[in-house]
């Protein structure tokens, strides 16, 4: 390919510039994710206005879909970077891949158990096996831990790179497949209250922190993923000469 | 005030949501930090080892 | 087409050179469907709730057993590296592989499928639908199980990731699957179920060989 790529593009390859971009990044992601987390969970827990169906119970949906749709995204990270890193062997998409992984289980995680909680009161079950979209997102989760539990299992660090990247993309699938799942099926789920056609079905005053919270846990997501990178770019490059000199520079 | 802790009856219900996603953020937090506070240990070692012959046991810094 | 049918009828010969262990599902199958009965309550009415999703998970599970006698055989013995090196794309050899799965695994496990479905209760009636659903699912799961089978190719304790790895995959047509079943049993119509199962497999058939044959040759680098 000799294609003309821009510079930013190169230097993406680039174990040390990604890892000092991470450290420029993170300061700014962590303190305006925690901000927007704080601003986002007091405007949902206290000054929206209760629900007129589901009273006090609703506010769960400042933390549910947020937790599922990151969850979502994590996968599509991970399974992104690893088919950038399998087809053109590089190492910094693998760690992004890395990375992506264990955050990725523990949000849908979050999703599903909020979702529990939020089904007993309103659906009168935690759990309703069948149910598609629960279902699905439980196999993203089976999806997550296989991607680890597979990795784990390879002592080379290159193979368990390449055999993940193709577990990874075969998995895709499923995240289109969590998302129409409300709408192919019936389901005790309701479809997509914010992508309908005629703008979101959603007062204003709720609306506001749902999306202040999809931000914030974005960018906590992001900063996860950049420390764990960070942390998989030092174990991958091992004595080279820039870390010698990172870690001889003083504490960080 | 005990008005909002109790949300009409479905207090727990909210409560062990917030609370749970809230726990499960300071775990990836810290889980994060650790990895990366123990990534740079072992850069610092194998620095410490490449350039320093082992004359002496490496001192741990405690992070 | 000639590989094809090469590797096939190979894969076939060796299947059925050691024909004792083809017998290995089969008994696996029966016990876990045995167990179901023991487990809960032997009572008619509750064996036909339970009967479709008791066999459609215990297919699934029976066919993992085959999974060392896809690749890992061959791996050992020098034949995989000889078809990853041969000028014929390595998809058509796996597409073999896998239909000598299929062939040798799920067919002597849905043909038994049918008896033990008379003894949990499902009308015979039934039976039909459920025999078509399996045979439509069977290319799936044979691709499915392949595939890990592929991924855990160089490892020494592949075996026990391998069902982490491929049961959440099969949900999709367990599913479609039991669902199948199930309107069977209550006369309803089943078409939408068993055209689904029909997409899926003709998905994996055609996508399936490629991420397997990937996988393949990363493990054995």
């Amino acid at each position: 390919m000799t294609m003309k790529l821009p510079r930013w593009f190169h230097q993406l390859g680039s174990p040390p510039y990604v890892y000092r971009l991470a450290d420029r990044l993170c300061p700014w992601l962590g303190a305006i994710g925690v901000i927007l987390l704080a601003v986002g969970s007091v405007w949902g827990l206290v000054i929206a206005p209760a629900d007129y169906q589901q009273d006090e119970v609703y506010r769960i949906i400042y933390i549910h879909p947020q937790t599922a749709y990151i969850g979502m995204m994590a996968y599509v990270v991970m399974a992104v970077a690893a088919a950038i890193g399998y087809v053109w062997r590089l190492k910094l998409a693998h760690a992004v891949a890395v990375s992506a992984a264990p955050i990725g289980a523990w949000f849908t995680f979050c999703a599903l158990f909020t979702g529990a909680v939020w089904g007993r009161p309103t659906w009168g079950t935690y759990w309703q096996w069948g149910d598609p979209r629960i279902m699905f997102e439980a196999l993203l989760l089976f999806l997550f831990l296989g991607y680890l539990a597979l990795r784990g299992a390879f002592d080379d660090r290159d193979k368990a790179d390449r055999v993940t990247a193709i577990l990874a993309v075969v998995g895709v699938v499923n995240v289109p497949i969590v998302h129409y799942s409300v709408e192919w099926w019936n389901s005790l789920h309701q479809t997509s209250t914010l992508l309908d056609e005629g703008g979101p079905a959603m007062t204003t005053d709720m609306l506001i922190p749902f999306l202040i919270m999809i931000l914030a846990f974005t960018l906590t997501f992001y900063w996860l993923l950049l420390r764990r990178l960070q942390a998989e770019i030092i174990e991958r490059e091992g004595d080279a000469r820039w870390i010698r000199e990172l870690v001889g520079e003083g504490a960080p | 005030m005990s008005e909002f802790f109790l949300m009409n009856g479905d207090g727990a219900y909210v409560w062990s949501a917030y609370g749970l996603t809230l726990a499960v953020l300071i775990l990836n937090v810290w889980l994060a930090r650790a990895k990366h506070r123990a990534a740079l240990q072992r850069a610092r070692e194998l620095a410490g080892q490449a350039q320093v012959p082992r004359r002496q046991p490496t001192v741990r810094r405690v992070q | 087409m000639r590989v094809f049918n090469a590797v096939l009828a190979r894969d076939l010969r060796v299947a059925f050179r050691r024909w004792s262990e083809l017998a290995h599902p089969l008994i696996f199958f029966s016990i876990v469907v045995t167990l179901f009965p023991l487990a809960l309550s032997p009572e008619g009415s509750q064996l036909r709730d339970i009967g479709t999703g008791v066999l459609w998970v215990a297919t699934f599970l029976s066919s993992l057993l085959a999974l060392d006698g896809l690749f890992r055989g061959d791996a050992d013995d020098g034949s995989l590296e000889q078809l990853i090196l041969s000028p014929v794309p390595l998809t058509i050899a796996v597409l073999a592989k896998v239909v000598a799965h299929a062939l040798v695994t799920l067919l002597p496990l849905i043909c038994l499928v049918p008896f033990t479905a008379y003894t949990f209760n499902i009308p015979s009636a039934a039976l039909p639908t459920l025999v078509l659903a399996l045979l439509l699912a069977a290319p799936t799961l044979s691709v499915l199980v392949a595939l890990g089978a592929a991924l855990t190719i160089g490892l020494r304790r592949g075996g026990s990731i391998v069902g982490l790895l491929v049961l959440p995959l099969t949900s999709p047509l367990l599913i479609f699957g039991t669902r199948a079943t199930d309107l069977s049993i209550n006369g309803e119509p089943t078409a939408a179920p068993l055209l689904l199962l029909g997409a899926l497999a003709a998905l994996a058939i055609s996508l399936g060989p490629l991420a397997i044959a990937a996988a393949v040759k990363v493990g054995l680098e």
